[in-house]
């Protein structure tokens, strides 16, 4: 059943979205591993997933926001059966990155990183969007510091950036319905973080490969 | 409604395409024997693709109409989509684009399936072409507007409009013909996908004298003579499948030979202006659906409409 239903969203992506998947000096293989990719579409995540082979798939976890996916319904099945997403506080992370004001009282949450290293546990990928919340589609935002600080606390996982192309079009910021349009996704080089390498320069260093990857 | 596999016409016109197959994919691997280059990989490519085309489209001929009726929207489905994505839209477009996939393109060819033509060839015309502006105006960005409408009706007339008159075909009432229209949508695609094929062979073997360059590297006055003149010798020799006589037959392959021409140029144009090469990547070797139908689009409605009004 779950198969089949993870058929039928691959399928509905492709027939959305079209197949193009684009691969430059990447192998598929079960290595952990952590994809970052620009973020545009809540769609994101669904079709760098069905770019994946079918047996990664089921090793690949996508991290997606708590407060739009865990949702009675259709979503909530999708990302605990199908998925089996990583489900963070989008809130959360703002509040992390902003000094708490006063008179605001800081809740008191796990850290996000920590949630992803337990999700990533010793077999599973992760697919994450480091520019946090979606862009324009043309624009690709600053990144925060979660990769570098996954990519720190396991250099054995490899860190490969991806290129989603035009998904912003199928389903732009505040639409509800998709429209189909053909997207691309390209998978580039696995990086990781090097020794002694600083934050600033490692996370320009990861936003420039997706870049590389528009202009490829 | 398989009733035709008893007609022996629509047997032969299967057999005729199954042996051309054959004989293509012979030669396609001779060739190859003899050397490999990219052109031959890409002949040998395009015929793979054929094998597949052909069984698709003649098992939607056996479900009788309704099958065709859904394999022509799932074309223009692929085909507007690979337009679209092409075309610079703007999130505005949006709801306009959702109620040119999910409403239009399936009502059209449902008005195919129900063969109500009084509206069939009015709905993208004048409704969608009043509709589609409207809508995109209620959402209220106003940048390169006629633009974007533009391009979304045009989208539309080619992708959905034209390609939906191949099924339509299957409604039109021929004196003695009756039950016997999918030989009429057999002969159109099978002479204006022959006249791609003959012109493209025609031009590798002798082409010199291109004809519009920069629009279409490939297309040469030698290919296109040839596969006109081939193309339309073809369409004569299948008059026994149609309700034309032989020169009629051979008239109306001529006019689908040249409108299939003119169709390829034209979406060539757009290609060029889009800075493309394909429309897509879906049929191996031959790029994107519209890549494939081209030709189609611009011979379907015409084929239809001068059978309609002279047999009809």
């Amino acid at each position: 059943m779950k198969r089949a239903i993870a058929a039928g969203v691959v399928g509905l992506a492709r027939i959305l979205a079209g197949g193009s998947v684009r691969c430059l000096e990447c192998e598929f293989d079960s290595r952990q591993r952590i994809y970052f990719a620009n973020h545009t579409s809540h769609l994101d995540f669904v079709l760098l997933w069905s770019a994946l082979p079918r047996s990664l798939r089921a090793l690949t976890r996508p991290v997606a926001a708590r407060d739009y996916w865990d949702r009675a319904g259709l979503r909530r099945y999708l990302v605990a059966n199908v998925f089996n997403a990583v489900l963070v506080e989008r809130v959360a992370q703002t509040l992390l990155s902003v000094p708490a004001q006063a008179g605001v009282p800081v809740p008191h949450r796990k850290d996000p990183i920590e949630i992803l290293l337990e999700g990533l546990g010793e077999r599973h990928s992760l697919i994450i969007f480091p520019e946090g919340t979606r862009g324009n589609g043309v624009q690709l935002g600053p990144f925060r510091s979660g990769l570098y600080r996954l990519g720190k606390a396991r250099p054995d996982v490899e860190l490969v950036p991806v290129y989603i192309d035009n998904l912003n079009r199928v389903l732009p910021k505040g639409e509800f319905i998709p429209v189909p349009m053909l997207a691309s996704v390209s998978f580039g080089a696995p990086m990781r973080v090097e020794v002694g390498e600083e934050k600033d320069p490692f996370l320009e260093r990861a936003r420039n490969a997706i870049l590389e990857l528009r202009r490829w | 409604m398989v009733n035709f596999l008893h007609d022996r016409q629509t047997l032969w016109l299967f057999g005729g395409i199954l042996g051309v197959l054959v004989v293509a994919t012979v030669v396609g691997q001779l060739l190859k024997l003899r050397r490999s280059n990219a052109v031959i990989d890409n002949l040998n490519a395009r015929i793979r693709a054929w094998w597949v085309m052909s069984a698709v489209f003649a098992l939607s001929l056996l479900t009788g109409g309704i099958g065709s009726v859904i394999l022509f929207a799932l074309l223009s489905f692929f085909a507007l989509r690979e337009f679209i994505t092409l075309t610079p839209t703007r999130p505005a477009d949006h709801g306009a684009l959702f109620w040119v996939f999910f409403v239009i393109t399936p009502l059209q060819y449902w008005l195919v399936a129900i063969q109500w033509y009084g509206l069939f060839a009015v709905l993208i015309p004048v409704y969608a072409f009043l509709f589609i502006p409207s809508r995109i105006a209620v959402s209220g960005d106003p940048e390169r507007f006629l633009e974007r409408s533009a391009k979304i009706q045009w989208g539309l007339m080619v992708c959905v409009y034209c390609v939906s008159h191949a099924p339509a075909l299957l409604m039109l009432r021929i004196p003695s013909f009756e039950g016997k229209n999918a030989r009429l949508l057999l002969f159109l695609v099978v002479v204006v996908q022959m006249s791609d094929v003959l012109q493209y062979v025609w031009g590798k073997v002798l082409g010199r004298h291109k004809i519009a360059p920069v629009i279409s590297p490939s297309k040469t006055w030698e290919g296109f003579l040839g596969g006109v003149a081939t193309a339309t010798l073809l369409g004569a020799a299948l008059w026994w499948a149609t309700p034309f006589s032989r020169a009629q037959a051979a008239a109306m392959a001529f006019i689908i030979t040249i409108m299939g021409f003119l169709g390829g140029l034209t979406m060539s144009a757009i290609k060029r202006d889009s800075g493309v090469k394909d429309y897509g990547s879906m049929i191996e070797g031959h790029g994107g659906v519209l890549d494939r139908i081209d030709s189609l689009c611009f011979a379907g409605p015409i084929f239809f409409h001068l059978t309609r009004y002279f047999f009809t």
